[in-house]
């Protein structure tokens, strides 16, 4: 199991109104899974992913992440966890532009300790495997919008993490660019990685195997952990 | 606690920012700039007179000493009348005997009187009455003639050392040795002639007519009641205490001051004059330090105030470096380490700036500084300082954007 929430909650406190935006979350997502989280805006999925990527904690509930309960760490060990264990894959790429790609995909690894001996070794392989191998010395602006958002995923998996986090990674991107990118999220699920995506597309959504819907700060519909065709989820989606 | 590619990273990233930012950076660091610039230029100048000032004591002898006839202080003037407190011959020759930290010492009492050589006559021409260690205290050796010996003195003989510039004032031959001269219508014989006055900051103008004669013969030209001051040649710089105690001690007895009388007299060392001189320099060097301070701080405000634009602009920076895994500690550091990056480059300007300035000014003639250079201490101490100023103000904005959500941050535009 990677993830695992049991009624995690959250609220926010705006001046006096509080907000449940989280209200009794209970998930599980297995290794190797390729998860679709759908809902329109306020559904909360937002919040969910923060959690699940360590970028926040919950109100209540438990999160386990990879056999750890990430629920109650201090701030520091939640950095540790963001750099070890989750990728971030954004929708604007968010490459620091006066930086080759090279040195964008190694940035993890300089807030890592002791491992850094092999990071350009490890920075290129990650590249090589996002099919960047010859853009390496190309700074963000030389590069389209689909190798910026490759740069983007081969920082992300860099350090091999339990789960591949992608926020509407195709919102930026035109149709055939689009369909490129979730090819390559296809491939890297395909060698075993475990991926989340947010997105509203139901067509980047087929590409995945499982589609869980938020709705109102809970699950509205989860179309399950079972093998099926993607393509028939989303129609399920769609629906 | 993090690895040393952070900081690598961190200093190269803060040289490129300051890179693309070129205008803005020059801009902001100009305070520190122009504060380290400053401070160098001025520690050089302020050195650079010292220097010479020292250098100019060691070659006169550093190793002087004068006394004067003093007042004592707040005392009224009927109660030490003149007679009481001037130095009188018999006290200096107990000077010269009872002295073992003295080597050489000789009495100047200066007049001036009328000169007269055939036609030519001159008012006011400065006649000074000197003992024959003179020459070697005073380092004036004769050009042409002979020096004044013991047996002048002891004899007060009618006999006179003009200097250089005498020759022509007083229409005399360019070997004027065997001529004679009237001072103050008696008749002198003239034995020889000292080069004129060696130029120094005390002394530019050195080109006046000078007699000097026996102090024997000078006292018997002069009213009893004659003022006259000696100087001492030394051991050595270190027996200065000594010396002082010697001549004091001496002094004293001679007359007969009681254990709570005043000291009816000066001695003063050329030490002091060092030390006076060294204290001024010190005093000038804070001085300077002080109002320097205050532009460097005026500087680093201006170095807080771009870092805060800094932060603000990179908020979704900030925001991809802790979802990577920046631990609060890291930002702070990364943005510490810019801001110091930036005033130490600007510390680098300033001083490269303030060696051409001291430079500029060792090389113009007639100022008086060519000694002027920067001290090392002041490029250590500029230095620190501005990495100093860099952390202190560095430190708010860093701390800012260490403390920034990383949700909040990357939703920033």
């Amino acid at each position: 199991m990677i993830i695992r929430t049991r009624q995690l909650r959250k609220v926010y406190r705006v001046g006096v109104e509080r907000i449940h935006a989280l209200r009794g979350i209970d998930l599980e997502i297995e290794a190797n899974e390729f998860v679709a989280i759908m809902g329109s805006s306020g559904s909360g999925k937002s919040t969910l992913m923060n959690i699940i990527g360590c970028l926040d904690r919950p109100t209540a509930g438990t999160y386990e992440l990879d056999g750890r309960d990430t629920s109650r760490i201090s701030v520091n060990e939640l950095a540790l966890a963001r750099n070890q264990r989750v990728g971030f894959v954004f929708q604007s790429f968010e490459l620091l532009p006066r930086m080759s790609a090279l040195h964008n995909v190694e940035l993890p690894l300089i807030y890592a300790k002791g491992r850094w001996r092999d990071r350009r070794r490890k920075a290129k392989a990650a590249l090589e495997r996002v099919g960047l191998g010859d853009r390496m010395t190309h700074r963000p602006s030389q590069l389209s919008g689909g190798q910026k958002q490759r740069v983007a995923i081969a920082r992300a998996i860099l350090n091999n993490p339990a789960v591949l986090l992608a926020d509407e990674p195709t919102g930026n991107l035109d149709s055939g660019t689009t369909r490129e990118i979730m090819q390559l999220f296809e491939q890297l699920h395909d060698d075993g990685q475990t991926i989340l995506v947010v997105t509203h597309e139901p067509d980047v959504a087929s590409h995945c195997n499982r589609i869980i819907v938020l709705a109102d700060g809970l699950i509205a519909s989860d179309s399950g952990t079972a093998n099926g065709h993607g393509a028939a989820r989303a129609e399920q989606a769609r629906a | 606690m993090l690895n040393p590619l952070f900081y690598l990273q961190a200093i190269y990233l803060a040289l490129s920012q300051i890179w693309a930012n070129k205008l803005r950076s020059i801009l902001t660091t100009l305070g520190i700039i122009f504060g380290v610039w400053a401070v160098t230029t001025v520690v050089a100048a302020i050195s650079g007179v010292t220097t010479m000032v020292l250098a100019e004591f060691e070659s006169l002898g550093g190793s002087k000493m004068f006394i004067f006839p003093d007042r004592p202080d707040d005392a009224p003037r009927n109660k030490y009348p003149w007679e009481m407190i001037r130095l009188k011959p018999e006290e200096l020759v107990a000077l010269a005997t009872h002295c073992p930290s003295v080597i050489g010492i000789t009495p100047q009492t200066t007049f001036g009187a009328s000169i007269q050589h055939g036609e030519r006559q001159r008012d006011g021409v400065s006649v000074t009455g000197i003992w024959p260690d003179w020459h070697d205290i005073e380092r004036r050796t004769t050009l042409i003639g002979r020096p004044f010996a013991g047996i002048d003195e002891d004899n007060a003989r009618q006999v006179c050392l003009v200097n250089e510039a005498a020759i022509s004032e007083l229409g005399l031959d360019t070997d004027p040795t065997g001529e004679h001269i009237l001072i103050n219508t008696r008749r002198f014989l003239v034995i020889g002639v000292v080069e004129n006055k060696q130029e120094s900051i005390f002394d530019r103008d050195t080109t006046g007519t000078e007699v000097f004669i026996p102090f024997a013969t000078a006292v018997k030209l002069q009213s009893p009641e004659f003022f006259f001051m000696i100087t001492m040649k030394l051991k050595g710089p270190e027996v200065v205490e000594e010396a002082k105690a010697e001549a004091k001690f001496v002094l004293r007895q001679a007359r007969k001051l009681g254990p709570d009388d005043p000291n009816t007299f000066e001695i003063f060392a050329a030490d002091e004059f060092i030390e006076g001189i060294q204290k001024v320099a010190g005093i000038m060097t804070v001085g300077g330090a002080c109002v320097v301070a205050v532009s460097l701080l005026v500087g680093g405000i201006g170095i807080m105030n771009i870092m805060l634009v800094s932060v603000s602009e990179r908020t979704r920076e900030i925001g991809l470096r802790k979802a990577v895994g920046a631990t609060p500690a890291a930002v702070l550091m990364q943005f510490l380490l810019e801001a110091v990056t930036l005033c130490i480059a600007g510390g680098l300007i300033g001083i490269a700036a303030g060696e051409a300035t001291s430079f500029a000014l060792s090389v113009i003639p007639g100022i008086g500084l060519s000694q002027a250079a920067v001290p090392w201490w002041a490029i250590v101490m500029s230095f620190s300082f501005c990495a100093v100023i860099g952390v202190v103000f560095g430190m708010f904005p860093a701390i800012k954007a260490a403390r920034l959500d990383p949700i909040e941050a990357l939703r920033h535009e």
